[in-house]
């Protein structure tokens, strides 16, 4: 590793550890209560799972709508094992069960229906999201209908805060490696990179596992912060809820996922004070940015820390060559 | 005798009771340029499409040379065959439009080389080495084709010779035995197309490679090619010499119509 790379990770470990200061200097102030703690964990919990779905939609040009059914398999694997085993181990095992048994469902899903396209692996998708719902609904021990209650909290903020940027790394990092330019690839022209000896579907289902996995890890930390769970949590309207992080911030754009989802989360909160007319302002909002919009925020384009604080106008060339 | 790179053996394919490829055998040897010509709708696309694995023939075999000896590859898909030595570029262009130029060339290298996502997730010194050398590779071929001023450059920013450049440039870094042009100077200028007859021929010298090339261009494939295959209503209609060929009657008879 060369100094430049040393600068640019030192640059983004910064800017995260600001923001840490930020939110605790706030609550020692008083400016975030409670109330905005919980708001930045749920914050955070939507962002793990956008960008899964990110990795999904934007990056692999899979549409997927089934994000509610992974994210089920994580929250009732850890709803189930942390009731079960009330510790941290139980909660930490509990989140590496979720996962991996998320990326066994996607694995399973996703090979026969990663074939279809467009539509067709919408529909598919959704489908699988609601058998896992009515699964989880009519099975014993996820206690029907009703769901889990009183499971045992392990979540804080910087807890959240961790596997976001945890998840942000890993995210970025494969998306910038021969790994995620094959992904991409498939995104932009399955027959070339068919044609150039690129297993299409491998990578495809890479990224529907990976994305998958992200989605039950959100689950399990919600699951656990606001210690109940139910099938009515993880309906269509949360696979949609999470969508439109992905599309308002910019299919393919991770940075665009991370502003949207603190946005959406924050506009939430302050439309909390307008009571019913909290929905219809909320979807003025949606149809306003999509009507000038249309790509998303940021488009596929990322926020780079690299050009803002190390490019001094002509080294513009070597900004590709070192893609961390 | 020189070595045979591909062999398609009495290769048939039908749609729907139409017959569009029918019991062709052809064979390319190493270092040989080969010109597939024939009038529109003769089934030369569609042949392509069957030896690089687009298609599954109804009846007839593909082999291609694996290690000195020919393997029959009928049952493989694209990639596999991509794996094994085929490159080809595309009537119409498929480049990565989303991606700059050097990333077109790097994704092209991604089969051959091993990663690691775990290497790339926590970015360890191997990583970042196995890239700086792709990356190398990859300007290097560029470099060949002098298109290293515009490796940064969106690939859809080019202009419409360089995408083809570009395509082929791709093809190239799969490092292949045998590769396959689709009407590479479709659409492109007579200034354009005299390029391209300079870079073709320097890519059998240099790459030391099977080239097989369908063009419209005549003056063009009559310029390059060792060896003509001429279809016609799916069928061989003739192969031999350029000269051969262009004095061939029922070739004539096929672009011009009969006299009378």
């Amino acid at each position: 590793m060369d100094k430049a790379h040393i600068k640019y990770t030192l640059s983004w470990a910064t800017l995260a550890l600001m923001i840490v200061i930020l939110i605790v200097v706030m609550t020692m102030f008083d400016i975030i209560g409670p109330y905005g703690l919980t708001t930045i964990v749920l914050i955070g919990i939507n962002l793990i799972a956008a960008i899964g779905l990110n990795l999904i939609i934007g990056m692999s040009g899979q549409f997927s709508l089934g994000h509610a059914g992974f994210m089920a398999i994580g929250a009732y694997a850890t709803a189930l094992i942390v009731t079960a085993v009330p510790t941290i181990f139980g909660f930490i095992m509990s989140l590496f069960v979720g996962a991996m048994l998320s990326g066994i469902v996607a694995l399973i899903v996703g090979i026969p229906t990663l074939r279809l396209r467009g539509d067709y692996l919408a529909i598919a998708t959704l489908g699988v999201s609601e058998i896992i719902r009515i699964l989880i609904m009519n099975f014993k021990f996820t206690h029907g209908p009703a769901g889990i209650f009183a499971i045992p909290s392990f979540v804080n903020w910087p807890l959240v805060f961790g596997m976001a940027v945890l998840t942000i790394i890993v995210v970025v990092n494969l998306v910038r490696s021969p790994t995620g330019r094959a992904i991409i690839a498939v995104r932009d022209n399955e027959i070339a990179a068919e044609s150039l000896g690129i297993n299409t579907t491998k990578y495809k289902v890479i990224a529907f596992v990976l994305g998958a996995v992200l989605a039950a890890l959100a689950g399990g930390l919600r699951a656990s912060f606001i210690q109940s769970v139910s099938p009515q949590d993880f309906t269509f309207m949360q696979s949609i809820t999470i969508l439109i992080i992905v599309v308002l911030g910019g299919i393919g754009s991770i940075s665009g996922t991370v502003v949207t989802a603190i946005a959406l989360g924050i506009l939430d909160v302050i439309l909390q004070n307008f009571g019913s007319l909290r929905m219809v302002i909320y979807a003025v909002v949606l149809i306003v940015v999509m009507l000038f919009r249309p790509q998303g925020l940021f488009g596929r384009s990322e926020f780079s820390l690299k050009k803002m604080l190390f490019d001094s106008g002509g080294n513009h060339d070597k900004d590709h060559s070192k893609g961390a | 005798m020189t070595k045979t790179i591909l062999k398609a053996h009495e290769l048939r394919v039908e749609f729907g009771g139409v017959t569009a490829v029918d019991k062709v055998t052809i064979e390319a040897h190493e270092n040989e340029l080969i010109g597939l010509i024939g009038p529109n709708g003769a089934g030369k696309t569609t042949l392509f499409n069957l030896l690089t694995g687009v298609y599954k023939p109804t009846s007839g075999d593909v082999f291609i040379d694996n290690h000195d000896q020919l393997s029959p590859i009928n049952q493989l898909s694209p990639y596999k065959r991509a794996q094994l030595g085929i490159a080809r570029t595309f009537q119409n262009i498929r480049l990565f439009k989303s991606r700059t130029v050097i990333e077109n060339v790097l994704i092209a290298m991604t089969a051959a080389n091993k990663s690691y996502p775990i290497q790339a997730i926590l970015r360890t010194p191997k990583f970042y080495q196995n890239e700086a050398q792709n990356r190398q590779k990859a300007m290097s071929l560029l470099e060949i084709f002098g298109m290293t001023q515009v490796a940064d450059e969106l690939a859809n920013t080019l202009p419409y010779g360089q995408q083809r450049r570009l395509e082929i440039v791709r093809a190239l870094a799969t490092t292949p035995k045998i590769l396959f042009l689709d009407e590479p100077a479709a659409g492109m200028n007579p200034q354009e197309t005299a390029e391209l007859t300079d870079l073709i021929k320097q890519i059998q010298v240099q790459f030391k490679m099977t080239i097989v090339l369908i063009e419209h261009d005549m003056k063009l494939v009559m310029a390059v090619s060792e060896r003509l295959y001429v279809l016609e209503y799916g069928k061989v209609l003739a192969t031999g010499t350029p000269k051969d060929i262009q004095n061939n009657p029922a070739v004539i008879k096929a672009y011009l119509g009969e006299e009378g």
